[in-house]
């Protein structure tokens, strides 16, 4: 986190730890969608599923993909992680969901203020934007930021039984991601609809 | 749409450019339709937003309506996004870095502003970089001048980007469409 944050009552996470533990609680085959970058990293690295599709570009459009699938499958949860910086890429998209309201899409916003990955630059909304508020601005009520674990896992729990779509911000720290995922996007996709059962194998 | 055209065809016509198009898309079981508006797919946007058969709803822009019909062809649902020429000129990254490597058979229609009676200079401008951009990635494109050939290449189009798994860009040329024009 940047120091010069404004102050906040939430605790710095990690951003492994929060995936695994929200992995640690998937057991209807949810869709996971991994956003660029760290995000999708440590998703690889809390253990690769087939539910799970992970972004090797096009930052900024963890949400909408997310969205789509949750359109496309609205029985099946759909969680979406996405980083602070990808997120400023597409607020809009906040607004869309708002519009929608997916019930089946639950949104995570892994939030350290920085562009970790190119090397920590600060975010321009570091010092001066409360995503949550923003989320909560565009429409998406049900929006929350987690106070610390133990309330990340309860939001993600009552996200999973709400009428609408939700999102929880998270307060990490500046590590980078513990995996790296392997680049083979074909694979990925095909994986991944196997997974959410509209492909067989060959 | 042509002002000629309006005159002479009801809006709902199987026989316009756009409801041959809406029907193409149903026979082909294209479902789900975000778009950024353009003035000339007025009629076709208030056509499938009429149409329960259809999810249409506009985006804030392109890239995250290709963001949402990937996702959602993933989940087995076909998509399609409308936009204009100067949205297209804002996807080459998701593109290079979506549709084309994760093999998604994108469906994009493209109103083309820019050309053959344009008074915007920028919009002149940024048309220029549409086919360069798509040829660059070596992505099927058809513009479609001919009502009689609409249908055809529509067609024809989505079934090969589905089987193919490969993006298409289906431009919808003024000469088809009418174009936008000073005047109105």
């Amino acid at each position: 986190m940047n120091s010069e944050n404004p102050a906040r009552n939430t605790k710095v996470m990690n951003r492994f730890d929060l995936t695994s533990r929200l992995m640690a609680k998937l057991k209807n085959e949810e869709a996971v969608i991994g956003g660029i970058g760290n995000t999708n990293f440590d998703l690889w690295a809390a253990g690769h599923r087939p539910q799970n599709f992970y972004m090797l570009g096009s930052m900024g459009l963890a949400f909408p993909i997310a969205l789509g699938v949750a359109l496309a499958q609205p029985e099946r949860r759909v969680f979406a992680l996405e980083g602070d910086g990808s997120l400023l890429m597409q607020l809009g998209s906040l607004s869309t969901i708002a519009t929608l309201k997916p019930k089946n899409l639950t949104m995570v916003v892994m939030d350290n203020g920085i562009y970790q990955i190119t090397g920590a630059q600060p975010t321009p909304a570091a010092a001066a934007a409360d995503l949550v508020a923003i989320a909560v601005a565009s429409g998406l009520t049900n929006s929350s930021w987690a106070a610390d674990e133990d309330d990340f896992e309860r939001l993600i729990e009552q996200s999973m039984s709400a009428a609408g779509p939700a999102l929880i911000g998270v307060r990490i720290d500046d590590k980078p991601g513990v995996g790296t995922t392997r680049r083979d996007p074909v694979q990925i996709r095909e994986r991944f609809m196997h997974g959410i059962g509209v492909r067989d194998p060959l | 749409m042509a002002v000629a055209e309006e005159k002479t065809s009801p809006e709902t016509s199987e026989k316009s450019w756009h409801g041959i198009l809406l029907q193409t898309l149903k026979r082909n079981d294209i479902r789900l339709v975000p778009y950024v508006p353009d003035r000339v797919l007025t009629t076709l946007i208030r056509n499938l937003n009429a149409d329960p058969f259809f999810t249409t709803f506009p985006t804030a822009r392109e890239e995250e309506a290709v963001g949402i019909v990937s996702g959602a062809w993933m989940g087995g649902v076909r998509g399609a996004v409308l936009m204009q020429t100067s949205g297209f000129a804002t996807l080459a990254n998701v593109l290079a870095s979506l549709a084309v490597p994760y093999q998604i058979p994108l469906i994009m229609f493209v109103s083309e502003r820019g050309t053959l009676g344009e008074f915007n200079y920028g919009q002149s401008l940024v048309c220029r970089t549409m086919r360069p951009v798509l040829d660059s990635l070596a992505m099927e494109h058809h513009t479609i001048t001919r009502l009689d050939e609409l249908e055809f290449i529509v067609d024809r189009s989505i079934k090969q980007a589905i089987t193919t798994q490969a993006p298409v860009a289906l431009i919808l040329s003024p000469l088809l469409t009418g174009g936008k024009v000073f005047d109105k």
